[in-house]
């Protein structure tokens, strides 16, 4: 069979699977009762062989199996995890992301077969990596199973998974009450589903027509939408009149295939007043007629154990279930690269029609509204585009947290890393380009920020060093902050380190302020480490960081405090492709600036200007502002004589700010960026260019390159 | 009709090529058609400070930023004279970059076969300044014809002798 075709499917897919084994592998280490890990486990680990076998990737597909069964002895209870056994299953995972590797490069997995890592997949089934206590445990965890699986029909455990349960609004109750009025049957139904079901919702969906044929379904817990959404547990209860009797509903629904069973009662209206009273109500199973046995306790009770112990124990936990199936479509970025292209075009195109309306003086008051209509229009559809090609950083962070565990054993530091703003959505092109310098950054944390356990100590700091990543929006950017409660960068260390290289002389370092010296640290070629490590020899330097992050439009800086620890912020912009800019002329040529590095303009008069070094400021509002004269850094000539007033756009880079003199305003647009191509990257002033209205081109300043 | 057959299909085995013909200073070069994306007139160029002299600046091609580069300048001659008959020729390069190369004259289209052309290798130390511009030498019935080298045009070095001279 030639399964090609899915093998991008297949892929996707196998790194979905692979990185939920990562985080959930994680979270076991950290709590290795978790039950809701070791299923999804099991899940991912089942479904990754059932993939690999489909596609005739054997050895995966082995690999896998074993793993699964690893998972399915640690369900049942007769294994119990330990810490030795992770790092088995990491490497594990580390051997089936090889193959994954291997099957993007040449669809080939490779001959690689894992065989120790297969074996010692199999010493852990065998009990030879758990040690004595294994079996005592086992008792204890089968004991404790069979305990919660013999309480779980107690309905006060999980309040939902039972008809009598059912709380009833006004509006239903008088519904029921006429219904029963009428000599109408009421019947309570409890429908479960079998664990194994994969589409839960296209069974519960076949019940309610399987029902509705012959009654009508007047309340559902949970609710219609719920269940269509899959937002519930294997069982689900519902009220329905009808007709019938409740074993002919019995019937009805049990042949809906993957119904594991279902318990069908008369509604008592008045029981179910008795209940809201009752605090703790616990109809006894056996006293109702239940014509289906209590079917969640007998035919496999480790699983019913596992769904009962977090719903019990945990009480601060979510419902426990399968997470919301997403509505979503994948989509080929290309796909999505043509599409931004030609929201360019039209916005280009837009502002062509501008000008065109502006010039031919057809620009009443009607063809106005219109273009402004357009315009709103071409903006929505310009921030749509934007917002489906937006992806959450989750992706790129994913990693990180195994990264540290890892790097705890080969620094042998105890360090912990927390995350916050997971969720923060950037553009899929910056957030592909941003693992990299993120990585480079915790890394260096880990290993020159966080000290030994020993200076800790002495420092009175806590034992494990605190490694952190926020992620959050601030305005048109998105603000990445990764830092440490290390030592912090040692200014002085940095300072005869770059004396010692040579980026500056013993002279200019004297002049340097503290903060100036650690952006030192940012110059090409620049080490401290002390001895290369395996970490901190990875080739990308912070010079690397700082290139990689500007080549994004953004920025990055690092506050630090010796001994204390450091914090390296990167801003990025949101988006890329179209930005807001106000358009100034130089000479005879029009140039775009970029809004979000603009402060404000001023007018300022020739005689407002000092000379401090030789060099021309004003002072503004309090602070001394640089001025730079943009006709002389862009080598043409002013148009201005120097007794006019000057247009000075004052433009900032993180707490710094200068002023631009320019030679006249036209106005704020709506930018396209186009790259500049080849033979002009030589321009650092220039970071890209744009097609105006009238298909003339202004170059768009990087203002970050004057400073 | 058969003669037309007879050029396609020597032109599919790659021995018969067809060149653009331009006219720079007074020299005439053929350029490979199929390196050719199109000829446009010479419209506005915008300038791009701080790059190489020989960069003339941008132009706008459908929608797409094309950078535009004096031949002239880049073979050490004098700055270009825009006439009513220059035109801009845009490259296609290798990678599929766009480049604009600005020539005095665009004279006809010529067919070559492949043992017209004599491929030069002049030792470059004594040859001109342009001569590593130039891969052959086209036989035809009019006369001659240098054929470009069109990686050295479009490489982002300067001529040689220019490059010697500076130094």
């Amino acid at each position: 069979m030639d399964v090609s075709q899915y093998l991008s499917v297949f892929l996707d897919e196998a790194k979905e699977h692979l990185q939920s084994l990562n985080d959930n592998i994680m979270t076991l280490e950290q709590d290795p009762e978790n039950e809701d890990c070791i299923n999804e486990i099991f899940r991912s680990a089942h479904s990754m062989k059932g993939m690999a076998g489909t596609m005739g990737y054997t050895r995966m597909q082995n690999l896998t199996h074993d793993m699964e069964d690893v998972f399915s002895d640690v369900r049942a209870g007769k294994i119990k995890i330990k810490s030795e056994m992770i790092d088995v299953l990491l490497q594990c995972l580390d051997a089936i992301q090889g193959y994954v590797d291997n099957i993007t490069e040449n669809q080939d997995e490779g001959t690689e077969e894992h065989q120790n890592i297969i074996k010692a997949l199999a010493d852990i089934r065998s009990g030879n990596v758990g040690s004595a206590s294994a079996p005592e445990a086992d008792a204890a965890s089968a004991a404790e199973a069979s305990d919660s699986a013999a309480s779980e029909p107690d309905p006060g455990a999980s309040p939902m998974t039972d008809y009598r349960l059912i709380k009833l609004d006004p509006s239903a109750r008088t519904t029921l009450e006429e219904a029963k009025a009428q000599g109408k049957n009421i019947l309570g139904v409890t429908v479960h589903i079998q664990e194994s079901c994969i589409l839960k919702a296209a069974r519960g969906f076949l019940v309610f027509k399987g029902i509705e044929e012959v009654g009508e379904i007047v309340v559902s817990e949970p609710n219609t939408q719920d269940i269509e959404d899959e937002k519930f547990d294997f069982t689900f209860s519902l009220v329905v009149i009808t007709d019938e009797s409740k074993e002919k509903l019995a019937e009805i629904v049990k042949s809906v295939s993957e119904v594991e069973g279902c318990e069908c009662g008369e509604f008592d209206l008045d029981a179910e007043k008795a209940v809201e009273e009752a605090a703790e109500p616990v109809p006894a199973p056996a006293a109702t007629p239940t014509p289906a046995p209590a079917p969640s306790a007998t035919p496999n009770p480790a699983p019913a154990g596992s769904k009962a112990a977090p719903a019990a124990g945990a009480g601060g936990k979510k419902p426990v279930g399968k997470p919301v199936v997403n509505r979503t479509v994948r989509v080929d970025i290309e796909k999505l690269d043509v599409l931004m292209n030609l929201v360019s075009e039209l916005i280009i195109a837009k502002n062509s029609l501008i000008s065109a309306a502006n010039t031919s003086g057809v620009s009443n008051g009607n063809v106005n509204e219109q273009i402004e209509y357009l315009e709103s229009v071409t903006t929505n559809l310009h921030e749509s585009v934007m917002k489906v090609r937006m992806v959450p950083i989750e992706s790129v962070l994913q990693k990180f947290p195994r990264m540290i565990r890892d790097l705890n054993k080969t620094l042998g530091k105890k360090m912990e890393l927390t995350m916050t703003g997971e969720d923060t959505e950037m553009d899929r092109t910056v957030v592909d380009e941003i693992g990299d310098p993120l990585m480079h950054l915790i890394r260096n944390s880990a290993d020159h920020g966080i000290e030994s356990a020993e200076l800790r100590a002495q420092r009175g700091k806590p034992e494990v060093g605190q490694i952190f990543l926020h992620a959050f929006q601030d305005g048109n950017s998105v603000v990445i902050e990764v830092g440490d409660d290390g030592n912090g960068i040692d200014a002085e260390a940095v300072k005869s380190k770059a004396i010692e290289k040579g980026v500056v002389t013993p002279e200019q370092a004297a002049l340097l302020t503290e903060k100036q010296c650690v952006e030192l640290l940012f110059h090409p070629g620049f080490s401290t480490a002390k001895q290369v490590s395996e970490i901190s020899g990875r080739g990308v330097g912070l010079d690397v960081v700082k290139s990689k992050v500007e080549s994004l439009s953004g920025e990055v800086s690092v506050n630090t405090k010796l001994g204390v620890g450091s914090t390296w912020v990167i801003r990025l912009p949101l988006t890329l492709a179209i930005i807001q800019a106000l358009m100034v002329i130089v000479g005879e040529e029009k140039y775009a600036i970029p809004l979000d590095s603009i402060q404000s303009i001023e007018d300022v008069s020739p005689s407002d200007l000092k000379l401090v070094e030789n060099k021309e400021v004003i002072n503004l509002r309090g602070s001394v502002t640089p001025i730079i004269r943009l006709n002389e850094v862009l080598d043409t000539e002013s148009t201005k004589s120097p007794e006019d007033d000057m247009v000075v756009v004052i433009a900032r880079k993180g707490d710094q700010q200068i002023g631009l003199v320019i030679d006249e305003l036209m106005g704020q647009q709506e930018i396209v960026i186009k790259p500049l191509g080849k033979y002009t990257n030589k321009c650092k002033l220039i970071s890209g260019a744009t097609i105006l209205g009238d298909g003339e081109i202004a170059l768009i300043l990087d203002t970050n390159s004057i400073f | 009709m058969n003669e037309i057959q007879e050029v396609k299909e020597k032109a599919e085995k790659g021995e018969l090529i067809q060149y653009i013909v331009i006219k720079i200073d007074d020299e005439q070069y053929g350029i490979n058609i199929k390196f050719i994306d199109n000829i446009v007139r010479m419209q506005q160029i915008t300038r791009v400070p701080k790059v190489d002299a020989f960069l003339k600046g941008v132009i706008n091609i459908r929608g797409e930023i094309v950078p535009v580069m004096s031949v002239r300048m880049k073979m050490g001659l004098s700055e270009d004279v825009i006439t009513g008959a220059s035109r801009i020729i845009i490259l296609k390069t290798d990678t599929g970059d766009l480049v604009g190369i600005i020539v005095d004259q665009v004279n006809q289209v010529l067919t070559l076969d492949e043992k017209d052309i004599e491929k030069v290798r002049y030792d470059d130390k004594k040859g001109q300044s342009n001569v590593s511009f130039v891969s052959g030498v086209g036989h035809y019935d009019g006369g001659l014809v240098s054929i470009l080298d069109l990686d050295a045009v479009v490489s982002e070095k300067e001529s040689k002798e220019k490059a010697s001279n500076a130094s």
